[in-house]
């Protein structure tokens, strides 16, 4: 690509300019009579349609993460990395049967957060301060990751050094405190179509080049042979950790605030139906896009880190301004989520710890302020952790937080179906599955899989899973006993 | 019907995407797909089918 570097940075610079100017006049989209309250600035007014949530929800969902480390697990490991299409496949039917009850939980009710949902139902200040912790420490690393997405594209174009990326969050940082949910609700949009355009390309045009699917297939096989590890299809012994990652995944899925965020801001219980139902398209680009990791072993790429495939790949097959496009279309990936999860978390704060705890007689218009500062505040935390501790941490975070957040899945959804569960139960429950979980993690030297046995065979299973059965088991008990 | 009663149709997809050994091959081979890739990117459209099945059958409640 050095001959077409110009151009490709050229092309970069245009789009993240665009999606610079969109992100400040979103304040002036669908614009309300003031921008100076939570569910304006937090929720867009809850006024978002069937596309907008589809741009939304796909943008925050499949994020700059997720384009860069699936082909890269995916090309490491094979077959086992292709566990995120069953996982966000299986997502679908959840979210149809039940986030249009949580939304008209928390539309009728006025809440911006999970943790007021569970507020709400339960009125136990113990359990609503559980789920709004989780939700902040779940999400805080996953921002820190997005930052990675966008650094890998910088390293590929050259741009060596950490201005570039202090610069771009520093843009988003400010935008999103003027414009709150509308800046990533517009941006999306753009960064939607980018990504389609990019995979659309990468998947028609690169096997051609690489001679083809089948030889796209054979070549990976080879290299996982010629490394004895990883392979086209599953081990036995992968089976179950195969499934139970899928399917712990999908449950974890739309408890983030970043998720919840979308849902709640969508104007009614059928647009996420439908949303449900059309979603998916962006799970064939995932599966496709997955697909990158087997082209970069057809390509025969030399990396030195995995995370590398897909901007490699892209910067070795398509021509210099196409690139630029490529890595624009993953840098503004990241901008989304980034947005959107630092809106999350900072509606968790501002609702459940500074109304909860420091203010309870705020003002709208303060629980907005206090909102706008939060995300400027997560965002620079996220910033300084990638510039000054090793990226390990941010991921091993991450893992530990996907585990985290499942286990407020009993007090947010269990509600919405019976009113059996007690708030002490599902508080002990929680406690049970965040703490047994991490334990788990821990001593299996911060890997997410445990081995089990039955049977004579043994297998591994995902922590994220077994901890959530846990917190059911205790959630149930302790309850049973609170009922007498 | 009632959408009650078609919300098991929603179970296709656990279970079809659940037990691994119904789809760890490598044969048919499709488009250059082993089977294991193409019968699971399958299922996104067939998972978003039953979805609007069901959707359909709930006659927009609110």
């Amino acid at each position: 690509m050095t001959e077409g570097r110009g151009a490709a940075i050229g092309v970069f610079l245009f789009f993240f300019l665009l999606v610079t100017v969109m992100g400040f006049v979103a304040a002036y989209w669908r614009r309300p009579k003031t921008l100076a309250r939570l569910d304006e600035w937090g929720l867009g007014g809850r006024t978002f349609g069937g596309w907008i949530t589809w741009f939304l929800v796909g943008g925050d969902f499949y994020t700059a993460y997720t384009i860069i480390a699936v082909p890269a697990l995916v090309y490491s490991v094979g077959a086992y990395g292709f566990f995120a299409l069953p996982y966000t496949i299986i997502v679908y039917p959840f979210v149809f049967l039940v986030m249009p009850l949580l939304w008209k939980r928390a539309a009728s009710e006025g809440h911006v957060t999970a943790a007021d949902v569970v507020m709400g139902q339960y009125g136990s200040r113990a359990l609503e301060l559980a789920v709004a912790i989780t939700g902040v420490v779940a999400t805080m690393p996953y921002i820190a990751l997005q930052l990675t997405g966008m650094t890998a594209v910088f390293k590929v174009m050259g741009l060596n050094g950490e201005w570039p990326l202090a610069v771009a969050f520093l843009v988003l940082a400010v935008y999103t405190y003027s414009s709150g949910l509308r800046a990533p609700a517009l941006i999306a949009f753009v960064k939607d179509a980018m990504i389609y355009i990019v995979v659309i390309a990468a998947i028609a045009l690169i096997p051609s080049k690489l001679g083809g699917y089948a030889h796209v297939f054979a070549a990976a096989d080879e290299a996982f042979k010629a490394k004895g590890s990883g392979g086209l299809l599953l081990a036995k012994d992968q089976y179950l950790a195969y499934a139970s990652l899928a399917l712990g995944s999908a449950l974890a899925a739309f408890m983030y605030p970043h998720t919840l965020t979308g849902i709640f801001a969508s104007n009614s219980a059928n647009t996420i139906r439908k949303n449900a139902i059309f979603l998916p398209a962006y799970t064939l680009l995932l599966g496709l896009l997955a697909l990158l990791g087997y082209m970069g072993h057809a390509a025969g790429l030399t990396l030195s880190s995995a995370n590398d495939v897909v901007p490699v790949l892209f910067a070795t097959l398509f021509s210099g301004w196409f690139a630029g496009f490529a890595f624009a279309a993953i840098a503004i990936g990241a901008l989304v989520p980034a947005a959107v999860m630092s809106i999350g978390a900072a509606n968790l704060f501002t609702r459940n710890f500074w109304k909860a705890y420091l203010n309870p007689a705020v003002t709208p218009e303060g629980e907005a302020r206090v909102a706008k500062v939060t995300s400027l505040v997560v965002k620079i935390g996220a910033l300084l952790v990638i510039l000054f501790l090793p990226t390990q941490f941010a991921l091993d975070l991450q893992l530990l937080g996907s585990i985290w957040i499942l286990q407020t899945l009993p007090a947010l959804v269990f509600g919405l179906f019976t009113n059996w569960f007690r708030a002490p139960g599902l508080l002990a429950g929680w406690a049970v599955g965040f703490f047994g979980g991490t334990w788990l993690v821990y001593v299996n030297g911060l890997k997410p899989l445990q081995a089990v046995s039955f049977g004579g065979q043994s297998f591994t299973v995902y922590i994220g899973l077994v901890a959530l059965l846990a917190n059911i088991a205790m959630a149930a008990a302790v309850t049973a006993t609170r009922r007498r | 019907m009632k959408r009650t009663r078609l919300i098991v149709l929603l179970l296709i997809p656990y279970i079809g995407l659940l037990f691994v050994p119904f789809y760890n091959f490598r044969d048919p081979v499709l488009f250059g797909f082993p089977f294991f890739y193409w019968y699971q990117i399958a299922f996104v459209p067939v998972t978003a089918f039953l979805t609007w099945i069901v959707y359909r059958a709930g006659g927009g409640d609110d």
